[in-house]
């Protein structure tokens, strides 16, 4: 099982360490509610090493990368980070993720992918199938990428106090830093010994929040400084437990869950993230059809009464047809109700409509629900 | 209660046997701390109505955390004559009297308790640290 540079100081903590996606993870380290509620209320920090990361570089990587992704690459701008899709040729997503746009130390551009644990490999082999080696080497049209997963890690500083925390800690202006933007910075702790990394607003959790990357042979020490200058603003470690509770709630959608392989972009609602217009990448033809068609099912938010948990794979009814299936499923810590995400059938996706959800041969009432369940309350943090 | 002077399922319930004025066997169960421990972040608890008939191994309610739900198995054959169903009000505190005023249940227990099913303290503080590793 792969560890993250911060495996040790998760077990020395009292993390309860669990597998997850091949890698040995801390789901907790006291309580799942209350990690959660510190990201809500005050500012959380996540060990996200796991998530696989792969660079792009050289003339040709802006011309393969739209060749790959469902998202245009032509108009990133400097710094900018834009939520994509991968799909197979039948439209299937094989996975989300992250794309990030850079200029190196001499100028010249380069793209962070950001993908899922449980996807980095496939991703990969799906790479070296559509960029044979003499195609990455036309002369002028070069093609340089490299899995950094294990020479970065990668933290999630989320929640409202995350930016005081960071403001002063990396020489960008973070004030001004835009959600979906990055940028890369010298971080203005002795722990870094000299070293830079890259800083996004982005995130997984519905609050304000950061994520850094940094070298991994620093990562421990940088760890530690953040957490001891957060813990005046009330930051707590979290694991990955609140982490699926924080994104549940604003809605967001997890591979293996919600998206994979014969679920199209149209039934997860992410038909934003599809540009058919331009470059012709895998998949495209079939999204312009399926485009045009009614979903077989779409994703949907669900409120299930009372407090018993509709976890992956519980069916949805509306009397006694079938009509879905429930994807993931939660105790709001924040809401205090029981949610779930499923995929329903369209005529039974419009918010508002009752259907019943069977709970371990039980069936409990549920509400279609808007998505996201929890948004938050804008306090000027984000420009 | 004192945790030694119970018996315990392998399934992490606990069951203190006693005698009431008419003869019959009562059995009190609960959850053990190692199991509450274990869950954390409880939201909600099923509990029998008064009346239910359970069998030794079979399901007497639920119990849900955030992270996962996981049955209550009854140690005992028997009726179930009283629910403490202060304990859904307090989920989130359980765990800090797990054997005394927040026992689950309360059985008459019906023939004879099979004991061999049963362990005694040590022996499943055994189990767990088993179960730990």
């Amino acid at each position: 099982m792969h560890r993250t540079p911060l495996y040790d100081w998760h077990v020395a903590h009292g993390a309860r360490m669990v597998e997850f996606a091949g890698w040995s993870m801390p789901v907790q380290y006291s309580s799942i509610i209350e990690e959660h509620n510190a990201t809500r209320n005050a500012c959380g920090i996540a060990d996200i090493s796991h998530m696989g990361r792969i660079r792009f570089e050289g003339p040709g990587a802006e011309e393969f990368l739209a060749g790959l992704l469902t998202r245009r690459m032509r108009d990133l701008r400097l710094g900018q980070i834009r939520y994509s899709l991968v799909t197979n040729e039948q439209g299937g997503i094989l996975d989300d993720v992250l794309v990030g746009y850079y200029h190196n130390e001499y100028g010249q551009p380069f793209y962070v992918v950001v993908v899922n644990a449980g996807n980095r490999e496939k991703i990969v082999r799906w790479i070296e199938d559509h960029l044979p080696r003499e195609l990455a080497q036309v002369p002028g049209r070069e093609v340089i990428w490299t899995d950094v997963t294990r020479l970065w890690a990668m933290f999630a500083i989320q929640g409202p106090r995350s930016f005081e925390l960071l403001e002063s800690l990396v020489d960008a202006d973070l004030e001004w830093m835009r959600y979906y933007n990055g940028a890369q910075v010298q971080i203005l702790h002795p722990a870094a010994r000299r070293q830079g990394g890259i800083i996004s607003r982005t995130g997984y959790t519905g609050e304000d929040g950061f994520e850094l990357s940094v070298g991994a042979s620093i990562a421990v020490d940088v760890w530690n400084a953040i957490v001891e200058l957060g813990k005046p603003l009330g930051l707590v470690p979290t694991g990955i437990g609140a982490r699926d509770t924080l994104r549940l709630e604003a809605g967001m959608p997890l591979y293996g869950h919600e998206l994979d392989e014969h679920i199209d972009p149209f039934q997860a609602g992410l038909g934003f993230a599809c540009y058919l217009e331009g470059v012709d990448f895998p998949g495209r033809d079939a999204l312009r059809r399926l485009r045009d068609q009614t979903p077989k099912a779409v994703r949907v938010g669900l409120k299930v009464a009372g407090r018993r948990v509709a976890r992956q794979g519980a069916p949805v009814f509306a009397g006694d047809q079938r009509i879905g299936e429930v994807t993931s499923g939660t105790f709001s810590p924040t809401l205090q109700e029981s949610i779930a995400m499923a995929y329903l059938a369209p005529d039974w996706a419009q918010p508002g409509i009752e259907v019943n959800v069977d709970v371990r041969g039980r069936r409990e009432p549920a509400r279609v629900t808007p998505l996201p369940f929890y948004r938050r309350s804008v306090k000027g943090t984000l420009p | 209660m004192n945790p030694q002077e119970l018996l315990f399922a392998p399934t992490h319930e606990w069951v203190h046997l006693s005698t009431d004025p008419n003869g019959d066997t009562i059995a009190t169960v609960g959850i053990s701390a190692f199991a509450l421990e274990a869950l954390t972040d409880l939201v909600f608890i099923d509990l029998p109505p008064v009346g239910r008939r359970l069998e030794a191994g079979g399901p007497f309610g639920e119990i849900e955390s955030v992270k996962a739900v996981s049955d209550l198995y009854s140690p005992v054959d028997g009726e179930v004559i009283e629910v403490n169903s202060a304990v859904a009000e307090r989920l989130d505190r359980i765990a800090e009297d797990p054997y005394g005023a927040n026992w689950l249940v309360k059985i008459k227990v019906a023939g004879d308790v099979d004991r061999g099913k049963l362990l005694s303290y040590a022996e499943y503080q055994k189990q767990c640290a088993e179960d730990a590793h």
